[in-house]
């Protein structure tokens, strides 16, 4: 085979693409106006022109531009992805520490969405023109079209508010000292109306997908040819439309999956969770250079990696498909 | 704009909601006398000497303490110095120490953290503090429970920088000979104040813990305070709704929810607590060039504004019409000024006389959310209704810095604190000595007038109240008449909290004055 071959080339394009997400967006986020030291002085509703060039310098943004991609780009080399100016603290760290909650957040999104929104396009594709499959198709065309934040709004009101089943912020319940299975339950129930707020938005793509990749592939020849010679209709139902409608969904969920870790900035807003999409959009505001390239960075560097995987998963579900 | 609908939609619907509830949520009240507190945005740190944004303000009032605190009236009030005496030619400022006071590893607090604080570590890191302490000469501990200040020329403000946000004292012994901006105990606050800082779970909340070793016997009267970190306004109200949250400081949700807020059960609201700041709102107007530096054009601007109409729909009817730069809180407001009533057709002939042709003006509005956003539409209709062309620029925070430390608009939304005291936080924004590029706090309009500049130097360097008074009320009154900028509104930002707290603002400086005096009685 030659898998190695082809893992080490994609490695190769990988890092080249990496290193021009680093370049355009160290210059890209220097082009929008103001920087962190204007705006720290800013909220300290002070700060002579002398304090901020003092702050500057100590930053390191007084040098030419070139010289301080120089920098940066050696210090990426070596791993280091330098400190946040507002924090005092390395990204590196601030971005582990945002890792768990995404992961939570995203992963369980993740999975909540790919089960039903595969379970219920398969359904609805089977029952073609009935009224559950018209239910399927608009209540997946709703949450399309409906703007996330609304959702999640609406989710506090009825849920949080209005009935108090669930917590509408937050991770855990702060100030209770739960441990064990109580403090998994606790973050769980903290979990459900972020994580299926999220879900609902990509389980309505996976459900139409889905839907619409199978009714394709049930029209083809080799359908005729099984149902032909007497195949049990279960089985080319999961066999042979299922599996061979798989591959879109396949792709999809490989960028889905890659955008895992850059977190959901609307979802961990509303829900205040704290997680790595509200640290970049805070990065942003506060013209956090650092922080900023160190997010996207490594948010690219996962969308790298999981396409690389996807390509993967994609040979085995069609071994038709050859690496290289 | 979309988002904006749908949270006014989404608003909409929570007032229907609260309005058959039993909100049982309620009955439980705040419990185990631990507070929760809304705080956003996150700060990025709690070392108040470094960093004095609002949220730092808010958490770090627990932790660390000033020499003094101030009423409503703004009259100091003992500190970390229990009295302080003046000399007669007002050069010398002598303060006796509490004894007997901590720091919250337990070393001895001593007049010696006050010199270094003070003299060495603010006058290095403390944007604002450092250009007061210019006029300080030495500052001197003759023993250890008390502290000398020696002024170069006597100073009017002096005795009114002494609160914990303009002059928070920190321990030396943590912080000397240090780089005080990367020192790792920065994550680890130590103070003297009523809390102790116990854990901070980052974009989520922060601990604090009641200080048993506190040096005001009986206090503080609560355990412990959760400030939450909350980042989005509906979300915040939404908290508040539920019952998870107990304070809501000013500023915490927008304007058109405090009403709905109010109304809910066991829930009071007070506008109290920032006579200290006096945060006075108005629009910045480019003195330099085309229309703008005419005065009749800026005086048109006046007329056309409907600044009670600005107050009663986009701030829902918190806060006072500004009769000029002076808030009312300070000491030194005058009445005896040009008055600017809504008045149309003043303003068109005002316009007419000056020969504006219809140049279109750039305004920029304050980037703090939907209230500011419904603020500056209000004033492009008002100025559109005089036939005077807006066309409002939206940016971010970053880009409105950028924008005012360059001089690059026409008109802008800004609103500054008064600090208690013209010398302190009215004339960096009038005097020619204070036009500098880079800073949007300073004289943004480019406005210059000797005579301004004159009285503002000879009212800082004034010891005498009386005195002051009669050169800010000539100050005032040439400023309101040559229009510079145009002044709004002196803002109110209610606080939101649960009925069964009392106590909650007892100064000047409000909610960042800590929540030591607050109890909570069981519901």
């Amino acid at each position: 085979m030659n898998r190695t071959r082809f893992a080490a080339r994609r490695l190769a394009q990988g890092l080249v693409a990496l290193l021009l997400i680093v370049v355009v967006n160290f210059f890209l986020i220097r082009a929008a106006p103001g920087d962190p030291a204007a705006v720290m002085a800013g909220e300290a509703g002070a700060g002579d022109a002398k304090f901020v060039a003092q702050l500057r310098q100590q930053f390191g943004l007084d040098r030419p531009m070139i010289e301080q991609l120089g920098l940066y780009l050696g210090h990426v080399a070596l791993l280091d992805l330098g400190q946040s100016y507002r924090q005092q603290r390395p990204v590196a760290s601030l971005i582990a520490e945002r890792i768990p909650a995404t992961l939570l957040l995203t992963g369980s999104a993740f999975v909540l969405s790919l089960a039903l929104g595969i379970a219920l396009g398969a359904w609805s594709s089977s029952r073609v023109g009935t009224w559950g499959d018209s239910v399927v198709t608009t209540v997946a065309l709703v949450f399309y079209a409906t703007p996330l934040f609304w959702v999640a709004l609406m989710a506090v009101l009825v849920f949080s508010i209005k009935l108090d089943w669930l917590p509408g912020f937050g991770m855990a319940t702060v100030g209770e000292s739960f441990s064990g299975l109580g403090a998994a339950v606790d973050v769980a129930k903290h979990l459900v109306l972020p994580a299926v707020t999220l879900a609902l938005f990509y389980m309505a793509i996976y459900a139409r997908m889905t839907r619409t990749a199978m009714l394709e592939v049930s029209r083809m020849d080799f359908i005729k040819t099984a149902r032909a010679k007497g195949v049990p209709r279960r089985r080319i139902w999961r066999v042979h439309i299922l599996r061979n409608a798989l591959l879109p969904i396949i792709t999809l969920a490989g960028i889905q999956a890659g955008q895992m870790v850059g977190g959901a900035i609307l979802t961990e807003t509303v829900f205040a969770w704290p997680g790595i999409g509200r640290l970049m959009f805070e990065a942003l505001l506060q013209r956090d250079y650092n922080l900023l390239l160190g997010v996207f960075l490594f948010t690219a560097a996962m969308v790298v990696l999981f396409n690389f995987l996807t390509d993967v998963v994609y040979t085995i579900v069609d071994p038709r498909i050859e690496l290289g | 704009m979309l988002r904006r609908d749908f949270i006014k939609i989404a608003s909409a619907t929570t007032g229907l909601i609260a309005a058959g509830q039993p909100w049982t949520a309620f009955a439980q009240g705040v419990t185990n006398g631990v507070l929760n507190v809304a705080l956003n945005p996150e700060p990025p740190g709690l070392m108040i000497a470094i960093i004095q944004n609002g949220p730092t303000q808010l958490v770090a009032g627990n932790i660390y303490e000033g020499l003094l605190r101030y009423d409503a009236e703004l009259n100091p009030m003992p500190g970390l110095a229990t009295s302080w005496q003046v000399s007669e030619d007002a050069l010398t400022y002598t303060f006796a120490l509490k004894s007997g006071v901590t720091w919250h590893d337990g070393k001895p607090f001593s007049a010696d953290d006050v010199v270094f604080s003070v003299d060495k570590m603010l006058r290095e890191v403390h944007a604002r503090l450092r250009s007061s302490l210019v006029a300080v000469d030495s500052i001197t501990a003759p023993d250890a429970n008390t502290v000398v200040f020696k002024l170069k020329y006597p100073f009017g403000p002096f005795l009114g920088l002494f609160e914990v946000g303009t002059m928070p004292i920190v321990p030396k012994h943590i912080y000397d000979g240090t780089d005080y901006r990367t020192n790792p105990a920065n994550n680890t606050p130590i103070g003297t104040g009523p809390f102790k800082f116990k854990e901070w779970v980052k974009g989520s909340y922060i601990r604090l813990d009641k200080n048993e070793a506190y040096h005001e016997a009986g206090l503080p009267g609560i355990d412990g305070i959760y400030f939450h970190v909350i980042p989005d306004a509906a979300s915040r109200a939404a908290a508040f709704e539920s019952g998870k949250m107990d304070v809501m400081p000013g500023g915490s949700v927008e304007y058109f929810d405090i009403s709905r807020l109010k109304a809910l059960p066991k829930t009071d609201v007070t506008t109290k607590g920032w006579e200290f700041f006096g945060p006075h709102c108005w629009m910045w107007i480019n003195n330099r060039t085309g229309p703008l530096a005419d005065v009749r054009v800026r005086k048109a601007i006046m007329y056309a504004l409907d600044r009670e109409a600005m107050k009663n729909v986009a701030w829902y009817g918190f806060g006072k019409v500004a009769t000029g730069p002076f808030s009312t809180t300070t000491k030194f407001h005058s009445d005896d000024v040009t008055p600017y009533p809504h008045d149309k057709a003043k303003a068109k002939a005002l316009l007419a006389e000056a020969g504006y042709k219809g140049e279109t003006l750039r305004l920029l509005p304050l980037p703090y959310g939907e209230t500011w956003q419904r603020f500056a539409e209000m004033a492009r209709q008002n100025l559109g209704d005089v036939g005077i062309k807006v066309e409002l620029q939206s940016t971010d925070v970053a880009g409105w810095n950028e924008k005012l430390n360059a001089w690059d608009y026409d008109l802008a939304f800004t609103y500054l604190y008064q600090y208690g005291d013209p010398a302190l936080g009215v004339q960096r924004n009038y005097t020619t000595a204070n036009i500098q590029k880079g800073s949007p706090w300073n004289n943004v309009s480019g406005y210059s007038n000797p005579k301004v500049d004159e009285l503002f130097e000879r009212g800082a360097k004034e010891p005498n109240l009386t005195r002051r008074r009669a050169i800010y009320a000539e100050a005032q009154k040439i400023l309101v008449d040559e229009v510079p900028v145009a002044w709004l509104i002196e803002l109110e930002f209610p606080t939101i909290y649960r009925s069964n707290i009392t106590n909650l603002v007892n100064s000047a400086i409000g909610l960042n004055d800590g929540f030591a005096r607050a109890k909570v009685t069981k519901a």
